[in-house]
């Protein structure tokens, strides 16, 4: 397949491979934000190809896994609701709250739909005017222009029984707080190719010249993220601390200007509760006053929960890149992605879940003959 | 403003939400949920040894006889799709699951659900589709039923079938069966009618209509076991609700063995593997209703493939792995890296995921 295959070229990948070994001398820790780049590491098997010296560790760029719980409470509420059409992207649905999950308000009776976009949201707000249509808008920088587009096509066409339960965090300031802590081993970061996307890189070459930490700009095909490796490796063993923008087809310095005026437009910047990993000041988005009618937790009235996530999993260590999932004691055991305890086990894109589902075993391969 | 959180290794967890008390949708997709309503519900109720082998038909004695007997529902939305429709699908569906027991399928019953408002010429054309594939599966729909639920209570039209069918005395084919060793043949490119559906569903248009490959597969299993002395195929099944993945995994699990699956060698036709990537998905997990996966003695397998390649839907047959000692229980892919992932069953549908 076109634009595709060319980056999960076997013998380009195995070239790069050969390349990163060359010239690493010594163990670097490399963390990968995006949950979709954890999906592709995982899911190749990088750990089986790359040099030993190489530790990577997963970020906490996983929308579906740090949306608070208080939020998917919310939700779980809304879409209880005679009255609302409750609309979401698809892996929100088995995220556990405080006692529920989505799907199984949806066996309950629950009107709840499944859409690839929030347009299409807006659209069935138009379909059926006497329900409220709740659409549930969480994720990083990425998804926030899609949300506010939708926002901005339901005042545009004058729906007014469309709202967006909205939950977005920002990524540098959880980079930013990760880099603060004591126990951060992070070295080098793999920044998130779709959120540099829309927001440019800018913000990322304040955090590297203030931490002085390489960060490359990286897709999230095989090749994308063993080049996005090999820069770090290279800066890394000649100490220097630059970001390299490596995924220059889809990435601009300056990122998608309209998506941004949109998002400016729609929502301004709050502090935000990371499931898994607590509260970080101005790390969220929220909806503006003058957008008032749309925003589902004032139009509804919702109260926070209050629901406190207990302590049994180390997804908050694993968000962050200090341990991986395997240290759990839970992994696998009580905590697997039919019934998952924490939050990095429900989407395919959580670190534990892509390990669960990929990398569970010291297996071995052996195809004879 | 927020303190920024110390990390000490004992934030948060959400609580785990228990055990199921009322069916959800992936109860029905073929994965780990539909596994455990079986084993946990079906089978105490049920218990008997036919039953109990799992697989897609039961194999009953009948005097004189060997007889396959399977029984099969159909609610596929839309009801018409690109490359077959519900009254074929039902067919298909039902002589392929007799077909993968080595069985000739003869005679099937069709039941018909239908919602209060369905057009009677809807149900017309469904009617004479289901009457042509069975002419073309050479079976006989030798009785039928007709209920009518009020307005709101269906999806238009749902049917129930079963299907009888005979198999040769001594033959065997079951998922217990494969032993390490064994080559794993699959008869095409994977996910076709998966994505042929939701594409109708979701109204995604691409450059070329994505058709379904719901065929009836019996004279194909038909050819594939006159290739092979008896007991060389250990094992045929549909490849259906689940993917590969499912079907893998349950071979696995019932001989307590491990496979090995070559990614490069399993292939997807181009514009599903398109569909799959902007949808999210993969085609591992995607159903499929005019395809069989054969565990077979490596001795034959040579033999067996030829005779698939010659069958019009077995063209693009090939071996995609082997049955492993190791792993047992593990479906492991060898990547076109060398190197390896787990293939698991999922817990429930595959959900498209946010970006």
């Amino acid at each position: 397949m076109k634009y595709v295959d060319e980056f999960r070229d076997p013998r380009l990948a195995r070239s790069l491979v050969d390349d990163i070994a060359k010239r690493v001398t010594r163990p670097w820790v490399l963390m990968e934000i995006c949950g979709g780049q954890t999906h592709t590491l995982v899911r190749y098997g990088f750990d089986e190809l790359l040099p030993k010296q190489i530790e990577l560790v997963h970020g906490p760029g996983c929308p579906v896994c740090v949306t608070p719980l208080e939020i998917v409470d919310k939700a779980i509420s809304l879409a209880s609701r005679r009255d609302v059409i409750f609309v979401s992207y698809g892996d929100m649905l088995r995220v556990p709250g405080s006692t529920t999950d989505l799907f199984r308000v949806k066996a309950a009776g629950g009107d709840i739909r499944v859409v690839y976009t929030p347009v299409e949201a807006v659209k069935i707000a138009q379909a059926n005017p006497a329900r409220s249509v709740v659409f549930f808008g969480v994720g990083f920088e990425t998804t926030a222009p899609a949300h506010a587009m939708a926002i901005l096509q339901a005042k545009r066409l004058g729906v007014t029984n469309f709202y967006l339960l909205a939950s977005h965090v920002l990524v540098p300031p959880a980079i930013e707080t990760l880099l603060e802590s004591a126990k951060n081993r992070v070295q080098g970061f793999i920044a998130p190719g779709h959120v540099c996307t829309v927001v440019g890189f800018q913000q990322y070459e304040e955090l590297a010249g203030r931490y002085h930490v390489p960060i490359v700009v990286g897709g999230f095909e095989p090749t994308d993220l063993l080049e996005a490796i090999r820069e770090l490796v290279i800066q890394l063993e000649d100490g220097r601390a630059e970001v390299v923008n490596q995924y220059a087809r889809s990435v601009s310095r300056t990122g998608n200007l309209a998506a941004q005026h949109a998002v400016e437009q729609v929502f301004e910047i709050c502090d935000r509760r990371w499931r898994g990993i607590g509260p970080i000041p101005q790390s969220g988005m929220r909806i503006r006053p003058e957008f008032a009618q749309f925003d589902a937790e004032r139009v509804f009235g919702l109260e926070g929960s209050g629901a406190e996530e207990p302590s049994e999993c180390i997804a908050a260590d694993v968000l962050m890149g200090i341990r991986k999932p395997m240290d759990c004691p839970a992994f696998g055991r009580q905590c697997t992605p039919e019934s998952p305890l924490g939050a990095p086990m429900v989407s395919s894109e959580g670190a534990c879940a892509a390990y669960y589902r990929y990398r569970r075993h010291g297996v071995e391969a052996g195809m004879k003959g | 403003m927020a303190k920024r959180p110390e990390f000490d290794g004992v934030l948060t967890c959400p609580m785990p939400v228990g055990v199921h008390d009322r069916i959800v949708l992936g109860h029905g997709s073929g994965g780990k949920l539909s596994a455990e309503l079986i084993e946990q519900i079906f089978l105490p109720a049920f218990n008997n040894s036919a039953l109990n082998q799992l697989n897609d038909q039961a194999i009953v004695d009948f005097p004189g006889k060997q007889l396959a007997f399977t029984t099969d529902s159909f609610v596929v939305k839309p009801l018409f799709f690109p490359g077959g429709d519900i009254g074929s699908l039902a067919v298909h569906g039902t002589v392929n699951d007799l077909a993968m027991g080595g069985a000739q399928p003869l005679y099937m019953s069709a039941a018909f659900i239908l919602e209060e408002g369905l057009e009677i010429e809807t149900l017309r054309r469904v009617v004479q589709s289901l009457q042509r594939a069975a002419i073309e599966a050479g079976v006989t729909i030798v009785t039928g039923d007709t209920k009518v639920v009020e307005k709101g209570h269906g999806d238009g039209l749902f049917i129930n079938t079963t299907g009888i069918g005979t198999v040769q005395r001594g033959l065997t084919l079951s998922a217990d069966q494969a032993v390490p060793g064994d080559r794993v043949i699959l008869s095409g490119p994977l996910g076709d009618h998966g994505i042929a559906i939701l594409a109708q569903r979701e109204g995604l248009e691409f450059e070329t209509t994505i058709q379904s490959d719901s065929a009836p597969l019996h004279t194909l299993a038909r050819a594939m076991l006159d290739a092979a002395p008896v007991g060389a195929i250990r094992c045929m099944r549909d490849p259906t609700r689940g993917g590969l993945s499912s079907t893998a995994n349950e071979i696995a699990a019932k001989s307590r063995v491990g496979i090995t699956l070559e990614e490069s060698c399993i292939a997807v036709r181009e514009e599903v593997r398109g569909a799959c990537e902007l949808l999210g998905l993969d085609p591992m997990y995607v159903a499929n209703e005019g395809k069989l996966v054969a565990i077979v003695d490596p001795c034959v397998a040579g033999a067996v493939l030829a005779a698939m390649q010659q069958h019009v839907y077995g063209r693009e047959a090939r071996i995609i792995g082997t049955v492993t000692e190791s792993n047992p229980g593990t479906v492991v892919m060898r990547t076109a890296f060398g190197t390896t992932r787990i293939v698991d069953m999922l817990p429930g549908d595959q959900l498209p995921r946010i970006c």
